[in-house]
């Protein structure tokens, strides 16, 4: 098995940089995952059993993980939106042609030298403020060292000792149906850094490229302390982080494109022990369904070891959630800790805050998940309807723009979180690609209000709005849809319709009164709906119960 | 004739001329000069360009007939651009003169560039194996200015491979031979680049300077080596040795020409963080020509000494051509005194700690992957490490290896974070010295050139030479190596060069005083046997 790289760069030509890849024979970028594969067979035999014995005693086993605690922390790499890389002037569009947004600087090409994009720093910031983080005023980066190919300069430009924030925290509000409540998980650092490239593998396993495109894109490696307890406290940690980001509008916090990723610690430790169990670390977590479920499994996975008195079996190592198999398996054992040789960057200044830059975006900021969940209780709404509202930016600001003018808060957050979002569903659209803007759902929910029109031609003249747009004002016109207000014609009417049915109304005074809503379908009917619906039912009862 | 009130040990008064002193006289007035000072080939190109005496053809052919003639004796290029492509470079200025279009300040000449300074239009290997045949995609930002001024790149010269030598030897493909004396080694790292300019292979020419890679070579071939301030110069393009040290640095056989080099070259530079947004002064306004120049041209000026360096381990033949200059320069109308830096021997441990540091991790990225050799294997290491082993040569592969080692975690404090606290001591001291003086003087080199394979297995006594020159990178300051002597050897004897040390930024005060030193210098010619027959001017 020959290793074979085809040659990227034998000439002084840009036009070669597409055809920058390495390749490889059968598994041979993969050695540590090669290596790996003969644990897995051992592993295989101990999750079968796990799995086995885990049905077979599910209640008891229940019992027995009452007994332990998980220990869980979480490593975040938030890919950063800036138009271009941390270091060089390449945009990075993911899902682009391999190696077309490449340059000398994130080849790194011989001489080559990064210059920092400032974007960075604000929005490193940013997020350090937004997690209640000490910034630090001066700070550094340095060269955190290793081979790999998708590692091109042979060391990853971060932050070792000093990081731009530290010592912060991130408030969580736990979805209802998880029992709810209000967690305050600790965060020990971000720091800066940049992103590695990508190897591709191709399909027979023969060889492997590499993709360049995502070298030197800036990232914020957030580190939380390990305050959570639960799959669950782990899965909403990281959709706070991920709802912060995109609040910020730092990064889109996509996971599925790896803008956002997640790194998990977790140990187990018997209740009312101090010190912690052994760490495992797990990998490839790509939901946040993902983050909980692979935590559950690992919790019980260390449970059952450690009741078994076979505790000695949680190594150090790092372990890969297999979203198929729905289990963690060995990825690589730790043989010590890494030396990554770290040393201050010389080929960056040090990052110099000051006080008044700092303040600056601290008075730029937006108002943040947290404030905004405390900001719709203080309106009167359910926790329930906060957490809808609030969870994703763009419904909250939608809300926020409707009831900004003066609409009724109750009502805008019903008709959001009733019709508006069973529409979005099932057309498969966000708020933002619904053609209802806030000002209309604010007349909307004023003109029922006010008594132009009913509620269930709100309804009607809703789905109008949300599919094809217009006016609540123009709708009304042009539909002839104001409601009828005035009880001599609602009378008027009602006199006809009485007249026109004389059999049914005999019918109902001989004490058939369930017919009273075939009478008021009938003036429905002839008003085709735009009869005050309390109007009408009280002048109908009246006419119908009249002595003739 | 001292200032000072501390009284001073008195210096050395230049007494009778001794057989290593063979060029200095006693009175700066040139009454008596049996050879003209060195003229300015850059001046003197321009002048007779644009009063269209020659044209710039005719001067590249000039050059590259010599380089022709004297480069299978030196070896200092590794690569020389095809003559076609020279010619049609010194065409177009031609056409360009004679449309009366305006021609940049270094039109027509000939620029020599080490070869670890990357060029779109040749291949940059900085000496290495690893980078046989690799053809940057860019000009480095150096390069890119010089072309920008008119100059024509003549080729990459030699160097000990990514820099890290004091002999050339360290070349992973020749080894190039001091022009004064074909059997002794032209100094290095940027030794092609010197013994190129002392040959008048190319007019003036880039070099490196790391730990004293532009200074003990010019010292060595008897040329003007300036090492500009860290971050004057953009290291966009220079293969890095050692970041934090590292400088492009100009060769030239005057101090007008390496000033005129300085000018084009400096600046900030978008794609180098590290450097400088200081406005670039004119160097040129600095040069004045000798018939204004006063009977004490340097009156007022503050010389200081460095005690440290003209002691033990030092050749006497050095020291004495060194304390002449001194004098010539107290002549001149310098007060001069003596001072102490007490830390200046620590600056060679600190510099290779730190030096073999960085570049343990600069040279992380010659993995196979991407470009360079590439040895293919069965696995991935085996790449890496087959690759690595068979490209980098032996001194490489020993300075990675300390600098992993002083790198690794649990020495890390022992040795890299020591030796920067080290460096801080260096930098102040040099600071408190340079409030007190304008420039401070040492030699450029503990010795004369040496033999080809006297260092050659014994790195040690190799290292101890950058002894005069590693402090001051350390420091990040400018440096001018002018010749001031000769040492008996070789056919007509080797030159020694001293060292002009300036505060941060004030390479415009080196310039000045180098310029009028050069030209008071009597009866010294600066021209090696090599060339010495047909350059009669
Ligand atoms: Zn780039």
């Amino acid at each position: 098995m020959a290793l074979t790289l085809f040659r990227g760069l034998q000439s002084n030509s840009f036009r070669l940089y597409s055809s920058v890849y390495v390749s490889r024979k059968h598994g041979v970028l993969y050695c540590s995952m090669r290596s790996a594969e003969g644990q897995t067979a051992t592993q295989e035999k101990q999750q079968t059993q796990l799995k086995a014995s885990l049905k077979k005693e599910s209640t008891k086993f229940e019992e027995l993980l009452k007994n332990y605690e998980a220990v869980i922390g979480i490593e975040t790499h938030v890919q950063l939106s800036t138009h271009t890389k941390a270091f060089c002037s390449c945009p990075y569009n993911y899902g682009a042609q391999p190696n077309t947004s490449i340059c000398p600087i994130c080849m790194g090409l011989p001489g080559a030298l990064p210059v920092l994009n400032s974007k960075v720093i604000e929005y490193a910031v940013k997020v350090g403020l937004a997690l209640n983080c000490k910034l630090s005023l001066s700070s550094k980066f340095d060269r955190k060292q290793y081979f790999y190919p998708d590692l091109p300069k042979g060391y990853q430009i971060s932050q070792f000792d000093i990081p731009i924030a530290s010592g912060g925290y991130l408030d969580v509000d736990l979805p209802l149906e998880f029992g709810g409540g209000h967690r305050k998980f600790g965060i020990t650092r971000v720091h800066m850094e940049e992103d590695a490239g990508k190897l591709l593998h191709t399909g027979n396993g023969s060889f492997s490229q590499v993709d360049l495109n995502r070298a030197g894109v800036p990232l914020l490696e957030i580190v939380s302390e390990p305050d959570m307890r639960t799959g669950i406290e782990a899965a909403e940690y990281a959709a706070e982080l991920q709802r912060l980001v995109r609040y910020l509008g730092v990064s889109n916090g996509n996971m599925q494109e790896g803008s956002l990723r997640c790194d998990v610690n977790i140990s187990i430790r018997p209740i009312g022990q101090l010190e912690f169990g052994t760490k495992v670390e797990i990998k490839n977590l790509n939901s946040f369904s993902s983050v909980s479920r692979a935590i559950d499994f690992e919790i019980s996975r260390q449970v059952l070891l450690h009741s078994q008195g076979q505790a000695n079996q949680i190594v150090q190592e790092t372990r890969l959630w297999e979203e198929g198999a729905q289990k963690t398996v060995t990825m690589r054992k730790k043989e010590g800790l890494a030396d990554y040789r770290y040393f201050p960057e010389p080929d960056l200044p040090g990052v110099a805050l000051s006080e008044e830059y700092i303040n600056g975006i601290h008075d730029s900021l937006p108002e943040l998940p947290e404030m905004k969940r405390r900001r719709y209780e203080k309106l009167g709404l359910s926790m329930q309807d906060v957490l809808f509202l609030a969870n994703d930016i763009n419904v909250a600001a939608f809300f926020d723009a409707t009831i900004g003018p003066g609409a009724d808060v109750k009502l805008a957050a019903n008709w959001i979180m009733g019709d508006i979002a069973a529409y979005m569903k099932n057309e498969k659209l966000s708020i933002n690609d619904i053609k209802l803007t806030p000002k209309e759902l604010g007349e909307l929910i004023a003109s029922i209000k006010g008594g132009t029109i009913s509620g269930k031609i709100g309804k009607e003249i809703l789905f109008e709005l949300m599919a094809k747009g217009g006016t609540v004002e123009g709708l009304i016109k042009e539909k002839d849809l104001v409601q009828i207000v005035d009880p001599a014609e609602i009378e008027k009417i009602v006199d006809k319709v009485l007249a026109a049915n004389p059999k049914q109304l005999e019918q109902y005074r001989g004490g058939k009164t369930k017919l009273q809503g075939f009478f008021a379908g009938q003036i429905m009917r002839e008003t085709k709906g735009k009869a005050n619906p309390g109007l009408l039912n009280k002048i109908l009862l009246e006419k119908l119960n009249a002595k003739s | 004739m001292l200032s000072s009130a501390q009284t001073p040990r008195l210096l050395r008064s230049p007494t009778t001329t001794t057989t290593t002193l063979k060029c200095l006289h006693s009175s700066p007035v040139p009454a008596s000069a049996t050879a003209p000072p060195p003229p300015s080939q850059i001046l003197t190109t321009r002048k007779s360009l644009v009063s269209r005496q020659t044209s710039a053809v005719d001067i590249a052919k000039s050059f590259l007939d010599r380089l022709r003639r004297t480069e299978p004796h030196l070896n200092s290029f590794l690569h020389v651009s095809p003559d076609e492509a020279i010619l049609k470079q010194a065409e177009e200025l031609d056409n360009k003169i004679k449309n009366n279009d305006a021609v940049g300040p270094l039109a027509g000449v000939l620029v020599g560039v080490k070869d670890n300074i990357c060029t779109y239009d040749m291949p940059s290997t900085a000496g290495s194996r690893l980078l046989e045949n690799y053809w940057p995609p860019f000009d480095a930002t150096a390069v890119r200015k010089l072309r920008e001024s008119g100059a024509i790149v003549v080729g990459k010269t030699n160097l000990d491979e990514f820099g890290m030598g004091s002999t050339t030897e360290g070349s992973g493909y020749q080894v190039t031979a001091n022009p004064w004396d074909l059997s002794r080694v032209p100094g290095g790292s940027s030794g092609g680049s010197a013994a190129a300019v002392s040959a008048r292979q190319c007019m003036v020419a880039l070099g490196s300077d790391t730990g004293g890679s532009v200074r003990q070579p010019a010292s060595f071939c008897g040329v003007v080596g300036l090492k500009p301030t860290y971050g004057r110069v953009s290291r966009y393009g220079l293969v890095a040795y050692a970041s934090s040290l590292d400088v492009i640095g100009c060769f030239g056989s005057s101090v007008a020409d390496a000033g005129i080099l300085l000018n084009s070259i400096s600046g900030h530079d978008k794609f180098d963080a590290t450097s400088s947004k200081r406005e670039v002064p004119d160097y040129q306004s600095q040069f004045v020509a000798i018939d204004y120049l006063e009977s004490k041209p340097l009156k007022g000026l503050r010389v200081g000494v460095i005690r440290e360096t003209l002691e033990n381990g030092v050749d006497s033949e050095v020291i004495s051509s060194v304390r002449s200059a001194v004098s010539h320069l107290e002549e001149l109308g310098c007060s001069v005194m003596e001072v102490s830096l007490p830390s200046f021997s620590l600056g060679l441990p600190a510099y290779y700690i730190l030096a073999l540091s960085e570049s343990s991790s600069n040279l992380s990225r010659y993995d196979g992957v991407r470009y360079g050799k590439q040895v293919p294997g069965d696995e991935l290491n085996s790449l890496y490490g087959d690759s690595r082993a068979q490209g980098f040569g032996s001194e490489v592969k020993m300075r990675i290896l300390m600098g992993t080692y002083a790198l690794s975690a649990g020495y890390y404090d022992a040795y890299y974070k020591r030796a920067q606290q080290v460096r801080t001591i260096i930098r102040n001291s040099f600071k408190e010295a340079l409030d007190k003086n304008d420039i401070l003087i040492s030699p450029a080199a503990p010795s004369v050139a040496y033999k080809i394979g006297e260092k050659k297995n014994d790195p040690l006594a190799m290292y101890a030479g950058d002894i005069m020159t590693v402090n001051v990178n350390l420091a990040g300051l400018p440096a001018l190596v002018l010749p001031c002597g000769f040492v008996e050897g070789g056919a007509g004897g080797l030159p020694v060069g001293f060292q002009m040390i300036g505060a941060a930024f004030d390479e415009e005060k080196l310039l000045k005083i180098g310029h009028i030193f050069e030209q008071t210098l009597q009866g010294c010619s600066f021209i090696p046997p090599v060339i010495a027959d047909e350059w009669t001017s």
